[in-house]
């Protein structure tokens, strides 16, 4: 590649994770009053995560609308700033980072957004959308011949370069994304809802390009989604995100085979799957009442409000971290040892749709 | 209830289109993005504008044909024993006025009760859709609400008169699953309990798996496949049914396996006038595919294809 040799922190030791995140907290503060403008509360979208994310792997972050998962994929790309908390970059705090510094680090990493009809200009053609970059980044080699390669990667003809967005559809706009994302060479890519807006039968297709993508250019991805089927798909390791933080994170098999926090198995439980038997013989957990507002999050564990395998004791006053239950399993719930041996059972109500006085937050 | 009918002038929307409902019975219309299903329900309901658009067949109710009623006849029964929950409450909730009063209207209007009883029977409404605290809940307005309680609001209205044909147009589409899962609960329930004929319409098949008795699979305006929901899942004949089926990733299947996307995407289509319209997709396309379009063929599991996908062995039955 032709770029001004500006390449971040040599690449350390392997092992190292690329991205590391730690203590990392994002508060927004709500105002009050005309006149008077006071901080009325903050809404802690991100409030205490700790991640890594290591080289050439694929990390998804799932949780329902609200949890943070896309407030914390911007907060490490410093596209919104972090209340407190460290990004380490390949070694390198990005919090500490000059204006300067921080454009040349985004050369190495780039975002996929949800919808790219959004995202893209639309009086921009393909060609100046992809070019842009490069000249933003001080690309040297012949621009033109990039775009053709960065198309032909994509798996979109050269002639799409000429034409505009609305030209495309939507699967061919993600395509165009993905390419731009990919211009710069980037070692990391933060992909938020990169299929959820794409019918179906094209989802796996761009699926299955971000997978080849990976294995062509050693990308590393972090991959934020509310569809547990896709990212279960994608990931390697997964970690699932509730009102803010972290409940439990571990290898996608693992996951998958048996979740430990309620929260993941109720989550679980809800998806539907497309086959009619198993549909009927799987055991439901409804979660009850509707997720706290992130400005008012329930002490003790925050998800005990909503939890269908609550216990008198420690859930409402005592904070669970995330602690590794199992070998390389982490999970922030104090009974999950007793939850999976099936020594707690999810509560009756849980599985009531009426019931919705029980474990709705109060006002 | 049977229906045909038959879209607009130059874009036909929707073509020859029939399928029956029974009481207690939920059908689902399947299909992606413009593929007609929205505009089939909308034309059931008679709320399809009525310049530049040309509706033909029939939709007969319990024996009335609805697209010869009057309007007022029609607004009549539309509330009373029709009712569509759309996909997103915040367009069909009225922002400007409170949750209660649009509750209420609708008992008001169609049930003929006192504003005190309106209020009562409202309360009690929400509470069944399982919205906590009915009484405060009515009196605020639908931005107050999250999501998923707008949408149970909406269901409440929808219920309100007990309708006897419920049309849900992607329901939970909008919704988080976990949100999904109660509003499907709630949707069973009562189907089960009061015997409401349902039209699911919906682009996820996991939610077709977990609800419908019956499935029909539309692609550009017409019905693909149609059978019980076993059937379908188990047996898929049509390449576009089992092209869904291959793209989707399953929860319950081990991982790695790489997705089998369809090609191409719907754009891709071309007009049934000139062949199938799935045949430039088609990974099963053969010469017979064009310029005759396959008609939908078969009693308990209709197929409109030439050249199907080869039926799956006998399925082993599942022990219960």
């Amino acid at each position: 590649m032709s770029f001004p040799s500006d390449s971040p922190a040599d690449p350390v030791a392997s092992g190292e994770p690329l991205l590391s995140v730690r203590g990392l907290k994002v508060h927004f503060p709500v105002h009050r009053g005309v006149l008077l403008r006071r901080v009325a509360g903050h809404v802690r979208a991100v409030d205490g995560v700790d991640l890594d994310v290591a080289r050439g792997m694929t990390y998804g972050l799932v949780g329902e609308s609200g949890c943070g998962k896309s407030t914390l994929g911007k907060a490490v790309l410093r596209l919104v700033e972090p209340t407190s908390g460290t990004v380490l970059f390949n070694g390198a705090d990005i919090g500490g980072q000059s204006p300067e510094d921080m454009r040349r680090l985004r050369r190495h990493m780039q975002m996929v957004f949800q919808d790219p009809l959004a995202s893209l200009n639309p009086r921009q053609s393909v060609e100046s959308a992809l070019t842009e970059p490069l000249r933003a980044h001080g690309f040297t080699g012949d621009r033109s011949r990039r775009v053709r390669e960065l198309l032909d990667l994509v798996g979109m003809p050269s002639g799409a370069a000429g034409r505009y967005p609305h030209e495309f559809s939507g699967g061919q706009r993600q395509r165009i994304g993905i390419a731009r994302a990919i211009a710069l060479n980037p070692e990391l890519i933060i992909a938020d809802e990169p299929v959820s807006a794409l019918d179906v039968s094209i989802q796996a297709q761009i699926v299955n390009l971000l997978e080849d993508l990976q294995k062509e250019l050693g990308l590393t991805y972090v991959v934020v989604a509310h569809d547990l089927a896709v990212v279960r798909h994608v990931s390697d390791v997964i970690g699932v995100m509730y009102l803010g933080a972290l409940v439990e994170e571990s290898s996608s098999d693992a996951l998958y085979a048996q979740p430990l926090h309620p929260y993941t198995i109720a989550l679980m439980s809800a998806i539907p799957i497309p086959d009619p038997e198993v549909e009927e013989r799987r055991r439901r957990i409804l979660l009850t009442g509707d997720l706290p507002s992130p400005m008012n999050i329930p002490p003790g564990c925050r998800f005990h409000t909503r939890c269908p395998f609550r216990q008198p004791t420690r859930c409402a006053d005592e904070p669970p971290g995330l602690r590794e239950a199992r070998p390389g399993r982490k999970v922030a719930c104090h009974w999950a040892e007793e939850i999976a041996a099936g020594s707690i059972r999810a509560a009756a109500s849980a599985h009531d749709p009426t019931a919705t006085e029980v474990g709705t937050p109060s006002p | 209830m049977v229906f045909r009918q038959r879209g607009r002038a130059d874009v036909r929307a929707v073509d020859g289109v029939s399928f029956s409902v029974s009481p207690g019975e939920t059908v689902g219309l399947v299909g992606e993005s413009g593929c007609g299903k929205s505009v089939t329900s909308l034309a059931i309901m008679g709320l399809l504008p009525k310049r530049g658009v040309r509706v033909e067949g029939s939709v007969a109710f319990d024996g009335t044909e609805l697209l010869a009623l009057p309007p007022d006849k029609l607004r009549a029964l539309r509330g009373r024993e029709l009712a569509v929950v759309f996909q997103d409450p915040m367009t069909s909730l009225n922002p400007v006025v409170p949750i209660g009063t649009q509750v209420t209207e609708v008992l008001t209007r169609h049930r003929g009760l006192s504003n005190g009883e309106a209020r009562r029977e409202a309360a009690d409404l929400l509470r069944r859709v399982g919205i906590p605290d009915p009484s405060r809940r009515l009196r605020e307005y639908p931005h107050q609400l999250s999501g998923g309680m707008r949408q149970r609001a909406l269901i409440a209205t929808a219920l309100a008169c007990r309708p006897r044909l419920l049309i849900a147009d992607e329901p939970t589409t909008a919704l988080d699953v976990t949100i999904q899962a109660q509003i499907l609960e709630l949707l069973r329930t009562l189907v089960a309990e009061s015997g409401t004929a349902l039209i699911l319409i919906t682009h996820d098949l996991g939610v077709v798996a977990g609800m419908c008795d019956t499935v029909h699979v539309m692609y550009s305006g017409r019905i693909v496949e149609r059978a019980p929901r076993h059937d379908l899942f188990r047996d898929p004949r049509h390449p576009y049914t089992g092209g869904l089926l291959a793209s989707v990733p399953r929860l319950d299947q081990p991982r790695g396996a790489r997705l089998e996307p369809i090609k191409g995407s719907p754009r891709d289509t071309i007009p049934w006038a000139t062949g199938c319209a799935f045949a430039p997709r088609c990974p099963n396309r053969i010469e017979a595919c064009t310029p005759e379009a396959p008609e939908l063929v078969g009693e308990r599991h209709a197929l409109r294809c030439v050249n199907p996908l080869r039926s799956a062995p006998e399925a082993k039955v599942v022990p219960r």
